[in-house]
């Protein structure tokens, strides 16, 4: 279904209220111009997922702009999600992309700091910072429900439908304080979160467990994090390289197991092995996922794997994905 | 070079571990190489780089800081502060172009005559293989006088005046 | 106090150029205390370029002097019947003193030899880390005393971010994350409960974002036609 500038709320929205358990994936941008390297990966997602985050310069890489890719997902009938991060804007050309976005028929976004640009290909570069993201999503939910820029004047025509999200950390430090912070963004007005990437159910559960005490799942659709391992190369990267991400030693331990009886030197059948196991994985933990109160869905984060989100969906009994009138 | 030169080497000792060592070193009859120069410290912490420095800039064609073993020292870590001190000049010779092994510091309890000798004819050798240093002057041009080529020689801390002179000799702001 | 480290030799040198005859000058606040540039610095930088330059085959004069402090005028006046001798002035001063020097002495080349880094503290020996950024607005009161701006890498208000882990913040293990060490004060405070409200966006006017800034008190001024 085509979503133009003009009508028009979040289909992600209608869904979330229908009751519907979510799916929503990811869609990385290219480091180029080209339109058709965004159009190929559309095609890769196409009727698995309810919508697609398209990343903001993620890890501090140039790629292309994330709302200009989400138009493209718009023309081709995907829902997208953009991702918006606060490291490379000031809040004028925030909310001037944010209106340019609604303008082209983008309905969602999600808030995020960003990571600092000392870990990407432009570590020279100043970085802004002028709002964090608990600033911006109460920006953007007021532009919505006041219809004001941040400074207070009113925006021209009433203020943009966006349904906005935010991202949360079970797995970050300080442990106590992460549910809280979830309730800040809930308070600034977040109206969807997804989490980081699960790869410790237990603290997961934990996490879900204090949440739902504080009654957060009530007010704020919490979508769970999933991905699916490639190698036990990546998820011993994702353990020690990557801040505030915690991986089991189980599945460092099954990812091993997989290609234990086959070998090093037969790369082919490794990684399929570990292609293989891998998602099954992470079909196993959407089941998994799917019985803790409080989740109202799921995002898989298939890094430069796009063609991993088919088995993984289909595998976990999420398809057909549903449509509403 | 054909001929060795008169070399000089600048030992500096501090008082409780290697000056002694060397005069035990003297009164067992141990022989000392010539080159050397003793100078006493209190403690090899009282060195500042400075006056490694100044050694070398007037021409010493080595310097060796001898001071107490790590523990040891008679003012507890005046001999790691030297250690710190000596690497960090031995880094700025490489950026100043002269060799750091030019420099080095040692360690060694006042019993050590023999070890005394040991390190100061190992860096001889050292300094022999080196060479003269490349900043000594020729001959003549010592009898010109102490830093013949500073304008001001050492370093002057300048008070503010008391009162402003009567005729401002001060560049007003304006200009 | 401002924190500054000196600049490699190499490059003092390549900004020195074709001077000849330069006047090293140190400051005896600031950058002696954290051993960039006070007396004892100036002495090696002096000794490291006379000897440097004589082994170039092109011995420069250099010589050495500290005032007391290089931001104010009356401290630096005094230099000005030296300066006929030198060719360039080699300042041992943070940004403000070099900047003093230039604008006293506008006909003669004033050179910086430091990069003045931050303001900040030492921590431990040998070890000074940022504390303050300006930003002219201190929310201290808020943080238990633990500055965001200068210590948070993101400059966060409401954080910390995902990037947090075991106190450590993404950008490098050697590097705290304010937010935790905020989270851990509050608490130690019994005042956790005042980081559940979300702090709205910063004024970011009164630092330099908002341009060069001045503070000026009336009180201290005389008036205008009793000036010197």
């Amino acid at each position: 279904m085509k979503i133009d500038g003009q009508n028009g709320c979040s289909n992600l929205e209608r869904l979330i209220e229908a009751h519907e358990f979510v799916v929503t994936g990811e869609l990385g941008p290219p480091k180029g111009w080209q339109r058709s390297d965004v159009e190929r990966k559309v095609e890769l997602l196409r009727g698995l997922v309810d919508a697609v985050n398209i990343t903001d310069n993620q890890t501090a890489i140039v790629r292309m702009s994330s709302i200009a890719a989400g138009r493209v997902l718009v023309e081709l009938g995907l829902e997208p999600i953009v991702q918006m991060t606060c490291r490379d804007r000031n809040r004028l050309s925030m909310q001037s992309e944010l209106l340019g976005a609604a303008a082209l028929g983008i309905r969602n976004v999600l808030c995020l700091s960003g990571d600092h640009q000392k870990f990407g290909n432009h570590p020279t570069a100043k970085n802004v910072f002028d709002l964090d993201s608990m600033q911006l999503i109460q920006m953007v939910t007021r532009m919505r429900s006041a219809g004001t820029f941040q400074c207070g004047e009113e925006i021209e025509g009433g203020g943009p439908p966006f349904w906005v999200g935010a991202a949360a950390n079970p797995f970050g430090d300080p442990f106590e304080f992460r549910p809280q912070r979830l309730a800040k963004k809930v308070s600034a007005g977040a109206n969807f979160i997804q989490t980081q990437l699960i790869y410790d159910l237990p603290r997961f559960k934990e996490f879900m467990k204090r949440v739902v005490d504080l009654g957060l799942h009530e007010k704020v659709a919490i979508l769970a994090g999933v991905g699916p391992l490639k190698s036990s190369g990546m998820a011993k990267y994702m353990r020690d390289k990557v801040p505030g991400m915690i991986v089991d030693e189980y599945y460092i331990s099954e990812m091993e197991k997989a290609v234990a009886s086959i070998p090093k030197e037969d790369k082919k059948a490794r990684n399929a092995a570990w292609k293989e196991r891998g998602i099954q994985l992470c079909i196993e933990q959407i089941r998994e996922i799917r019985q803790i109160p409080g989740i109202a869905g799921v995002h898989i984060m298939a890094v430069e794997w796009e063609a991993a989100i088919r088995p993984v969906v289909e595998g976990a009994g999420l398809l057909p994905r549903p449509v509403l009138s | 070079m054909s001929e060795s030169p008169d070399l000089k080497i600048v030992a500096f000792c501090c008082k409780f571990c290697a000056y002694k060592a060397a005069d035990l070193a003297g009164s067992l009859r141990l022989q000392m190489p010539p080159e050397l120069r003793i100078v006493q410290v209190p403690c090899t912490g009282r060195l500042d780089m400075v006056e490694v420095l100044h050694a070398l800039e007037e021409g010493a064609d080595g310097v060796m800081t001898l001071g107490c073993m790590p523990g040891d020292c008679h003012f507890l870590q005046g001999n790691l502060r030297a250690r710190k001190r000596v690497e960090y000049v031995k880094k700025l010779l490489s950026d100043v172009g002269l060799e750091p092994e030019r420099l080095e510091m040692f360690n060694l309890s006042s019993a050590m005559g023999a070890k005394f000798v040991e390190y100061a004819v190992e860096m001889t050798e050292r300094i022999r293989k080196l060479g003269p240093s490349p900043l000594r002057r020729p001959s003549n041009a010592a009898a010109q006088g102490y830093r013949d080529d500073r304008l001001e020689s050492g370093m002057r801390n300048m008070e503010a005046p008391q009162a402003l002179p009567q005729e401002s000799t001060v560049v007003p702001a304006e200009m | 106090m401002i924190v500054a480290g000196q600049k490699p030799l190499a490059e003092i040198k390549k900004m020195l150029g074709d001077a000849e005859r330069i006047l090293i000058v140190g400051c005896g606040t600031c950058v002696t205390v954290c051993f960039a540039g006070g007396t004892k610095e100036v002495a090696v930088l002096g000794s490291a370029l006379r000897m440097s330059t004589q082994l170039d085959g092109n011995a420069k004069t250099i010589d050495e002097l500290v005032v007391q402090r290089q931001c104010e005028w009356e401290y630096i006046d005094p230099l000005l019947p030296e300066l006929d001798k030198y060719d360039a002035v080699l300042s041992l001063g943070c940004g403000v003193g070099v900047q003093a020097l230039a604008e006293r002495f506008p006909n003669k080349r004033v050179i910086p030899a430091l990069n003045t880094a931050f303001m900040g503290m030492p921590t431990r020996d040998g070890n000074w880390e940022e504390r303050c950024q300006a930003c002219g607005n201190c929310v201290l009161d808020k943080t238990g005393g633990i500055c965001p701006i200068a210590r948070c890498s993101k400059q966060l208000l409401n954080g910390p971010c995902g990037g947090s882990q075991e106190g450590r913040c993404e950008i490098d293990p050697d590097v705290p994350c304010a937010w935790q060490q905020i989270w851990d004060r509050m608490n130690s405070l019994g005042l956790q409960e005042q980081l559940l409200a979300v702090e709205p966006p910063k004024d970011w006017s009164t630092s330099r974002d908002g341009g060069p800034r001045r503070i000026v008190r009336d009180d201290l001024q005389l008036p205008a036609e009793y000036r010197d």
